[in-house]
């Protein structure tokens, strides 16, 4: 527990709090985009981007490695967007293919790189579950600034979101620049993801994006209550899962983040309010008494096994 | 003879009830019309009779079975934009699949099962098309594939939803013709169907569906004014003049 | 057989399983599903060596096979009580691989299980841990377990051939005529679940799902019957493991990133001129049109 009583650890809480907020409100946008896996396809394609970053200047510079990890990311999302929209390849194909292949490209790059002198003692590899303890004071000012970016974003144009997310067609009569926010979204999505790259990883970033969304899914119907519950899951994740992972030596940080956000979902899963397990327990047992007055046969509740759509 | 039983059948779809004390028989040898606005729980009723789609309450029968017994009595025409017609697969293929229950675990289909495969494409008019890859089809080329892999079947009862939505002209008629044809032998047909102006010339009997019967009949008798208004709930916007129902419009 | 012999015959066989596994996966619209089973399969494996202590093929395949059902089940259940099917998978499989990395952090220590490791595969070991068998003589552990586990999914595909093309196309109408559509789902699970395991040893939990999408998507650009996309599909498979293989050898870099990253460079030519569904083929042929 000695990180705990260091300034630089206090602040390395502080960001992860930060990131945790922004994931989750940009998570949130990305689940009513129906794209609650982009994050995971987009973090992956980040890696070879890192690794050419420093290939290229030969150190680590925590803010020249989330301009490579953005650039390689958005290459990704154009790649998927091209693939979707000039084949008959579907979007989970695409998705998988680009996560898949990029990440392949950069784990070529970083044994590479690795080669390269005082590349082994570079800690790339901590990019791949995330290491919050690794980070220097600069690092954690970069990540924090950045979070704080993504946070007003998503706060101050609030409304614009909304209209994106609902109604994009209504939204074009208002005048509202379409294309350009279905950009700014994807930007603003790619810097989440990189920016959480060395404190949560490549691989579980992602779920700092899908899950505290769909937590707060639980509790409320609205857009804003859903944002506003969102970020409050992401950052309570963000924070608690450092501070366990400080606990041991060498956890990696990554992992312990991401069962902080599912006990919440488990949690929302049975207690919530609005979908709750238990509220809809109840709700069917009074639907169902509603319904007919005969005893029913106990095996009502088995789920179709046929795939919808 | 009865060929489907219905007794207080109950269906939700997520939270909301859909479907409420669904009750009818259909005789043996008709041709029945499931009409109702959108919504009305058309579909969920079909996938409901045949297992697809958990029910809440109720029983079904058919001829006086359950489902398991006679499945291979019963055929299924899903709607066309239940599948992803870009499955690389050719038309004859597709209808070949109508036997699959039929041709049983470990066999392959043999060259019987294709020629009559064949011979139900040719029914529909598509046995130049046998070939075809199903993206390459039009959408009433699709929905006619489709019907003749319900022909291959060769059931005593079938399930079929919307088959006449977006379809070409041409492509009506045939469907009908075989429709009829299918009664003719004494098969029992039902039918989803979201064309009010056809009703009348189609289906020898209505079932007027919106979350509940609200009427059920030969169509002379239940397909009135009154009784579509009833299931529309003032909300039928179609119009045609001479039209028995038209004064109904926007009440 | 020598060294690089081995070596190129294990992620052959890699390629050719994923190819195949990887045909049905697509069709089937579940690429995601590969992507979160290749994850869960790791605490599949960590717990199966927590339990017995030992790394050997058939606890680790019984191991993963419970963990791929396990996802595939809990992201049907999730789904089921109202959660999208894309949410649910992003939820269960990222806690279930947190899980898993926690556990080999905290309870296995890196000697034994090493998660780098079962990410990335390391194929240029798999050569050195030999098993011995009658007539054969001396064959690589891995090799064989990849080899066994192609034989039946070969097996499977070709028992359950008519059953695997029906309830991909229309599972509606399958399940009407009275095959088992929910009981074929879960198969499928365990053989992309025991896919995964066996190809863990050479290319690892992210890289396998390359080979299990890419070189399926590639072949759905070439041809509109399935028995060649099946065919075309393994090819590609292995095809991407040779040219894996020597580019790496001769960039000196990982064997197994670079197999994934030529799964990437096959589709790449595939999009662009594949005579039916390339970018340029559509070019060449602008008479035809495009049909919807």
């Amino acid at each position: 527990m000695a990180i705990l009583l260091s300034s630089n650890a206090q602040w390395v809480l502080v960001s992860t709090f930060l990131l945790g907020i922004a994931a989750g409100l940009i998570g949130t946008l990305s689940y009513w985009k129906q794209q609650s896996l982009m994050s995971d396809a987009l973090a992956h394609a980040a890696l070879p981007g890192i690794v050419l970053a420093f290939i290229v200047l030969r150190e680590k510079n925590l803010l020249v490695l989330i301009i490579g990890a953005t650039i390689s990311g958005l290459i990704g999302a154009f790649c998927i967007q091209w693939i979707r929209s000039f084949s008959r390849i579907k979007d989970d194909a695409a998705m998988g293919m680009i996560l898949s292949v990029f990440f392949g490209l950069g784990i070529m790059l970083l044994t590479i790189a690795n080669r390269l002198p005082g590349g082994n003692q570079s800690g790339l590899e901590s990019f791949i579950f995330g290491q919050a303890a690794a980070m220097v004071k600069q690092d954690v000012y970069i990540m924090s600034l950045l979070a704080l970016v993504v946070i007003l974003a998503v706060v101050l144009l609030f409304k614009e979101w909304k209209l994106l997310l609902f109604d994009p067609a209504f939204g074009q009569g208002l005048g509202l620049p379409i294309r350009f926010l279905n950009g700014f979204y994807t930007v603003l999505l790619v810097l989440a993801v990189v920016i959480g790259l060395q404190a949560v990883g490549v691989i579980l970033i992602a779920a700092l994006l899908i899950i505290p969304p769909v937590s707060a899914r639980y509790w409320t119907h609205s857009f804003k209550g859903m944002l506003v519950l969102s970020a409050l899951f992401g950052g309570f994740s963000g924070a608690v899962g450092t501070l366990i992972s400080a606990m041991g030596s060498g956890w990696p940080t990554g992992p312990f983040i991401i069962v902080t956000a599912a006990c919440l979902f488990l949690t929302s899963l049975i207690f919530g309010l609005e979908k709750g397990l238990l509220v809809q327990y109840l709700l069917h047992r009074r639907q169902k008494r509603s319904v007919s007055p005969k005893p029913i046969p106990p095996d009502w509740g088995m789920p179709p096994k046929v795939r919808e759509g | 003879m009865v060929a489907l039983s219905v007794k207080d059948l109950a269906a939700a779809y997520r939270k909301n009830v859909v479907l409420h004390d669904v009750s009818f028989e259909i005789k043996a040898g008709t041709l029945t019309g499931i009409v109702g606005p959108n919504g009305a729980g058309k579909s969920t009723l079909i996938k409901s009779l045949l297992g697809l789609h958990p029910i809440l309450s109720g029983s079904v029968s058919f001829f006086g079975s359950p489902l398991e017994k006679v499945k291979k009595r019963i055929g299924y025409v899903p709607q066309r934009g239940s599948v992803d017609w870009d499955f690389p697969t050719d038309a004859l293929d597709v209808v070949t699949m109508g036997l699959y229950g039929q041709i049983g675990w470990l066999k392959w289909p043999s060259k019987r099962h294709r020629q009559k495969a064949l011979e139900a494409l040719d029914k529909m008019g598509m046995a130049d098309y046998a070939q075809r890859q199903i993206s390459q089809l039009s959408g009433g080329q699709q929905q006619r594939v489709f019907l003749a892999r319900a022909l291959v079947q060769d059931a005593d009862l079938y399930f079929m939803d919307e088959p006449l939505a977006g379809v070409d002209a041409a492509t009506e008629k045939a469907i009908m013709i075989t429709l009829q044809e299918l009664k003719a032998k004494g098969k029992t047909v039902l039918v989803v169907h979201h064309d009010l102006e056809t009703v009348e010339d189609y289906f020898d009997h209505v079932l007027l569906l919106n979350r509940t019967v609200i009427a059920h009949g030969k169509t002379e008798e239940v397909f009135t004014p009154e009784l579509i208004a009833k299931t529309y709930g003032g909300r039928l916007k179609l119009t045609k003049e001479g039209m028995g129902y038209g004064h109904l419009v926007k009440q | 057989m020598s060294y690089t012999a081995w070596i190129l015959l294990t992620a052959s066989l890699v390629g050719l399983t994923c190819g195949l596994v990887g045909t049905l996966l697509i069709l089937r619209r579940m690429a995601m599903m590969a992507d979160a089973i290749s994850h869960t399969v790791l605490l599949g494996i960590v717990i199966a060596f927590l339990a017995t202590r030992s790394l050997h093929g058939i606890h680790m395949l019984v191991g993963a096979a419970l963990a791929g059902l396990l996802t595939a089940f809990l992201v049907q259940w999730l789904h089921a009580r109202g959660v999208r099917e894309d949410a649910s998978m992003g939820v269960v499989f990222t806690t279930l691989f947190a899980i898993g990395v926690i556990l080999i952090a905290t309870q296995v220590g890196n000697a034994h299980l090493d998660v780098e490791h079962a990410l990335m595969g390391e194929i240029i070991f798999i050569p050195f841990n030999v098993t011995q068998l009658p007539v054969v003589g001396e064959v690589p552990l891995a090799t064989l377990t990849l080899l066994i586990v192609t034989i039946l999914v070969i097996a499977l595909i070709l028992l359950f051939y008519k059953e695997w093309k029906i309830t991909s196309f229309d599972p509606a109408l399958a399940a009407s005529l009275g095959i088992p559509v929910g009981l074929m789902h879960y198969l499928f699970m365990t053989m992309v679940s025991v896919t995964a395991v066996a190809s863990f040893d050479a290319v690892g939990a992210i890289m396998v799902v390359a080979m299990l999408i890419t070189p399926a998507a590639a072949a759905y650009l070439w041809t509109d019957q399935l028995r060649i996309m099946f065919v075309l599909s393994g090819l590609f498979g292995v095809l991407a493991a040779f040219i894996g293989y020597y580019t790496a050898v001769w960039l000196d870099t990982s064997v197994s990133g670079s197999m994934a990253f030529a799964t990437g460079l096959i589709f790449l030519v595939s999009i662009l001129l594949s005579p039916k569904y390339g970018l340029l083929g559509k070019r060449l042929r602008p008479a035809q049109g495009e049909v919807k």
